[in-house]
């Protein structure tokens, strides 16, 4: 062996004793909840809650609004001054950046599980999301992602794995059910940007379109970060479809209206929630007019707190709201509701109260089903109208329930009383949600059938 | 038929955004031999500039083109200065050093400007706001806008310009001197590091007017966008002979028409088996394709064995 | 130093350290620093394989996550759900490796007239295509579940134990990433012992002859075309193997993450630490590897130390320090960070003429 075996045993050797200096100081021990409830001098509790998104890279700006979106949840939590367990408890949040890259996905989760938070809120991806939820599901860990629209993510059977967004199928579903019935659609051209949730979301979107008699006359690709889609537009346009459905996000939905305005195209495009957003609007101009989009849960201008997320949102951080900061503020809520109704920050035991959520958020009234899916099925469809989005109507879901800032204690009282069964499959029964109004995507989506 | 005409026009103009790039790479491997990786990032940085500055005066009431002319001339200067600064920083020190070092320098800047605009400019798109007139003509059936003429007609003006600086000027002569051997040409008098600065600052300049032409078009800029764009133009210099004008032209226009006539008919040629999601597949099977028969390249002199 | 004279002993310092390893950070820095330790592995198995051909043999190769990639996929189609496949490590690695192998001489067949630039773009071009497949054939026939990826891969098994659950041997607690540690350790260990033979070997000489000059290399009796396809497909088959470790560990693959700026990664840590020298190649893949962890853990701690404030997000400071980084190693050290000797002689004769 040719291997300078003395120099490299004096490298691991250095090596070992500058990790051995190194050592950090040891995390601190598991928050206890249950301490017994000292008098006077309330102990105080810091809880680490993690979020974990893309900070850089293409999506960059998606993830910064979902941790803006978490960071307020927690800073108004913390405002609150909330005692939980006997303790005051102060929320920290330790913001990661996952750069949508699988491998940094587990990376970010094992170093969250290391820093023992209680919890996670994200990722914002499927592709980091769903290998990180082994992770956080072995270590106990309650994970809610705002944004992962990946069926297969709380079909991987793990507990700990909840969202706060109706996912790919539901999503899709609604989008077809509308383009062929309300919108009276025949012919339908497809495109997709090729990503886990462009090509999820148009894939089902096909099958619902295909089963309400539409035709799609062409399936065009494009990718997530292409400007030019001149050349499958003119291929769309000779085919000539009432509508174009178009799977991806904003960045190339409004470059793409302005296109198809360029070529002469008077079909409309209808997209999921990528596109559903402020920015389409500035990418598009005045090729944004009359476009159809859908955003799960109900329009949040219309919703209780609402308005009020916007405004505080736009005050604390100076910037509009992209796209899914209302669902991550509603995930990190609901994860911090959680702890209140168990009165305790330990995974193992505010886990068990995550199923049990009724919790109303600004985006909907969040109930899991025993996947952990959002139960609540609504989805909103929206038109571009004069700059904005104009609310069309509500799909599936019940009807907004006006804040009840009362409802929050008794609900806690009384969840806190029986003894936990383990089984979550359960726990369904008990979940004192709102019936859903007779819709397609009320129900909790059917496994797909896997090819 | 009219779809024929309009796929031919879109691979036109989006060709002539990849050769008005790729005469930035070819200009700078033709004379240093080097993969400037960094120059799709000097066309982010000009066209993120020029947006600046086209967004402050887009309410100004000056006539669209003024505005735009204006940030063309904000832009210039800040890329003619990024790129002497590359130079001097991460490609010069390393002349003399394995093939590879400059390249992966080349790589580093390139993260360090995107970062560097992600923090300057944030990690938003930005529109480009509507200030140019969208009229357009109609051909046959199909449609062209102004902005696209303009486009086209740029780059072939721009390529025609560069092949009188090199060929009949002074400076040309010096360029092709070095681009030939770079200590002979030292010893003949001419002074290489100048003539090395002089060939990046005009292959920044000319990031910066296809920065502004590309965010022009598309309506859009974003700290992410060059490195696709370079890639794609870096391709186009290769598939026409990389360090050669007229191939750098030629080789963008034809990735333009292999991207938009591949999308446009393979799928229905294959019975959809092949759709448009294997664009860039077809675009480098045609440029291995193309390598393999003439392996430096369309137009490309046959490379003298580099020792 | 005793150990000059016993070289047994350097190497069993070596070897008890490397046990160690997981343990002393585990305990120190915690298992996230434990798993950024296998990935270190997993790279420096990459920047080996990919040192062949850069490297040894001089073919500059933008494309090699490919054969990652395929490693990766052809385990997660043999060990998952997806087709109902649940084969072994045992037939499953090296099945992988030869598929690699065959993909590295798919490439190196049409590029073997090409040189420098013109060859690196169709590797380039190549890599991508390969990913371009993976993403889309999902449709006509699901093959690779195209850009959702595919999940719930079985975990590496080794004796009928899943290397994914806590491990308790004679009290002692070997967490999932110790475990994954070791299988890594090892095979990166048998990668470095294939490397070194090969490195000594008449082909490993053949690659050197093509790569100082192949035009003498030629004219000396070497075979050149099939040396060089050679080159492609050992290097392919590390790669191969990495890939499936990469899929058994994550338990999950998408077509995100054989992307460009991974083969531009493995590439900057071969030209980074030394391009043709072992030593040099494991030290750059380690390096690169940890260090944008390692700015992760520092950025906010250092800019506190420094203005007393957090000025910069530390996610735009981590990517930022890090192309600094490479610049500066480039400059400071153009051949690499521990550069073969030869090479350096080379590099400084070059300057001083």
């Amino acid at each position: 062996m040719r291997f300078p075996a003395k120099t490299l045993s004096l490298a691991v050797a250095s090596a070992l004793v500058v990790f051995g200096c190194g050592k950090e100081a040891p995390p601190p021990p598991p928050p206890k909840a249950e301490q017994p409830p000292a008098p006077p001098p309330k102990p105080t509790l810091t809880v680490k809650i993690g979020h974990s998104a893309p900070l850089t890279g293409p999506q960059a700006h998606l993830g910064k609004d979902n941790e803006n979106g978490a960071r307020l949840a927690i800073e108004e939590a913390n405002a609150k001054k909330l005692e939980i367990g006997g303790a005051m408890v102060t929320f920290e949040m330790i913001p990661e950046d996952d750069q949508a890259d699988p491998k940094q996905g587990t990376t970010v989760a094992q170093k969250l599980i290391d820093a023992k938070v209680s919890g996670v809120v994200g990722h914002l991806n499927s592709g980091t999301t769903i290998p990180a939820s082994k992770l956080y599901s072995d270590a106990g860990i309650p994970q809610i992602s705002p944004s992962a629209t990946n069926p297969k993510y709380t079909q991987q059977g793990f507990k700990t794995a909840f969202r706060v967004m109706a996912n790919d199928e539901q999503q899709g579903k609604v989008l077809g059910d509308y383009a062929t019935k309300q919108l009276a659609g025949k012919k339908i051209a497809i495109v997709d940007d090729r990503t886990a949730y462009g090509q999820g979301v148009a894939d089902e979107f096909e099958k619902a379109a295909k089963a309400g008699g539409a035709a799609i006359v062409a399936r065009e690709f494009t990718n997530d970060k292409a400007t030019d889609f001149a050349a499958i537009l003119t291929k769309i346009k000779s085919k000539k479809p009432d509508l174009v459905m178009y799977g991806g996000m904003d960045a190339q939905a409004g470059p793409m209206a302005q296109q198809l305005k360029k070529l002469g195209v008077k079909s409309k495009m209808i997209f999921a929630d990528g596109g559903c957003t402020t920015e389409f609007h500035k990418l598009a101009g005045d090729a944004a007019e009359g476009h159809y989009c859908s955003l799960p849960g109900y329009p949040l201008d219309k919703m209780p707190g609402g308005k009020v997320f916007m405004e505080k949102y736009k005050a604390k951080f100076n910037v509009d709201i992209q796209l899914y900061a209302p669902y991550a503020y509603d995930a990190a809520n609901v994860m911090i509701d959680a702890m209140k109704r168990a009165n305790s920050v330990e995974p193992a035991k505010y886990l068990a109260e995550l199923p049990k959520t009724a919790f109303d958020g600004v985006t909907a009234k969040i109930t899991f089903d025993e996947r952990g899916d959002v139960k609540d099925g609504a989805i909103t469809l929206y038109q571009a109208k004069g700059g904005k989005w104009e609310t069309l109507e509500t799909i599936g879901g019940a009807a907004p329930a006006p804040a009840q800032p009362a409802a929050m204690s008794g609900m806690g009282a009384m969840t806190a009383a029986p003894a936990q069964p383990a089984a979550m499959g359960g726990m369904s029964g008990m979940t004192a949600a709102p019936t859903p109004a007779a819709a397609p995507a009320a129900a909790p989506a059917a496994p797909a059938e896997k090819k | 038929m009219d779809t024929f005409i309009q796929q031919i026009i879109n691979g036109l103009v989006l060709g002539s955004i990849y050769a008005l790039v790729a005469l930035g790479y070819t200009m700078v491997y033709g004379i240093l031999g080097l993969i400037n990786f960094a120059h799709g990032e000097v066309v982010m940085i000009g066209a993120l500039t020029a947006l600046t500055v086209i967004k402050l005066l887009a309410s100004s009431g000056l006539p669209g083109i003024v505005v735009v002319l204006i940030g063309l001339l904000a832009a210039i200067p800040v890329c003619m200065a990024l790129g002497f600064t590359i130079e001097r920083i991460a490609y010069r020190p390393l002349r003399n050093a394995p093939r590879l070092a400059p390249l992966i320098t080349a790589i580093g800047v390139s993260i360090v400007l995107q970062q560097l605009a992600m923090i300057f400019w944030g990690r938003n798109y930005h529109a480009f706001p509507p200030i140019l007139p969208t009229s357009g003509r109609d051909i046959g059936g199909a449609h062209i806008t102004d902005v696209q003429i303009v486009i086209v007609l740029l780059a072939v003006a721009i390529m025609a310009g560069l092949m009188l600086l090199v060929n009949r000027t002074r400076l040309g002569r010096a360029m092709r001197a070095t681009a030939e051997n770079p200590q002979i040409a030292g010893l003949m008098g001419v002074n290489i590091n100048v003539i090395i600065s002089a060939t990046f600052l005009i292959g920044s300049a000319l990031a910066a007017v296809a920065g502004v032409m590309v965010s022009a078009n598309y309506s859009i800029a974003h700290y992410h966008m060059g490195f696709i764009l370079g890639l794609k133009a870096f391709t186009a210099a290769v598939l026409g002979g990389i360090g050669n004008l007229p191939g750098a032209m030629l080789g963008g226009v034809l990735l333009g028409l292999i991207e938009s006539l591949g999308a446009g008919y393979i799928g229905d040629l294959t019975g959809g088996f092949l759709g448009s999601h294997y664009q860039d597949v077809f675009a480098f099977f045609v440029l291995i394709l193309v390598l393999v028969f003439r392996p430096s390249g369309l137009m490309g002199e046959k490379l003298a064995e580099r020792a | 130093m005793p150990s000059l004279r016993k070289p047994w002993l350097g190497m069993l310092l070596i070897g008890v350290a490397l046990a160690l390893l997981p343990f002393l950070i585990g305990k120190g820095l915690g298992n996230s620093w434990v798993r950024v330790l296998d990935f270190a592995l997993l790279y420096v198995m990459l920047a080996l394989g990919l040192n062949i051909v850069v490297g040894f043999a001089g073919l500059l190769d933008l494309g090699y996550i490919a054969f990652y990639a395929v490693g990766a996929y052809l385990y997660a189609l043999l060990a998952s759900p997806h087709f109902g496949l649940h084969w072994p490590i045992w037939a499953v690695l090296p099945l992988g490796a030869l598929v690699a192998g065959l993909f590295g001489v798919l490439l190196g067949a049409p590029t073997l007239r090409l040189r420098g630039d013109y060859l690196a773009i169709v590797t380039l071009g190549f890599g991508e295509i390969v990913r371009i497949f993976i993403n889309n054939l999902n449709a006509p026939v699901n093959i690779t579940n195209g850009p959702q990826g595919i999940s719930q891969i079985d975990p590496v098994r080794i004796a009928g134990t899943p290397l994914s659950k806590t491990l308790e041997v004679f009290g002692l607690s070997f967490p999932s990433v110790h475990l994954y540690y070791y299988l890594f350790l090892a095979l990166t260990l048998l990668i470095v012992f294939v490397s070194i033979r090969l490195e000594d070997s008449r082909i490993g000489r053949a690659w050197v002859a093509i790569r100082e000059d192949e035009i003498a290399a030629k004219a000396c009796g070497i075979d050149t075309r099939n040396v060089k396809l050679l080159a492609f497909a050992m290097g392919a088959t590390f790669g191969g193997v990495a890939g499936g470790l990469f899929a058994g560990f994550q338990e999950f693959v998408s077509p995100e993450s054989f992307g460009l700026m991974e083969s531009v990664m493995v590439l900057c840590m071969v030209v980074l630490g030394g391009m043709g020298h072992i030593p040099g190649v494991i030290l750059g893949g380690l390096l690169l590897a940890i260090l944008p962890e390692a700015l992760r853990h520092g950025a906010v701690p250092m800019q506190q130390a420094a203005f007393g404030k957090v000025l910069l997000d530390p996610e735009s400071l981590r990517m930022l320090l890090f192309g600094l980084a490479l610049i500066a190693v480039m400059l400071y050290r153009p051949a690499g960070l521990w550069p073969e000797a030869r090479r350096k002689r080379e590099f400084t004769a070059g300057k001083a003429s």
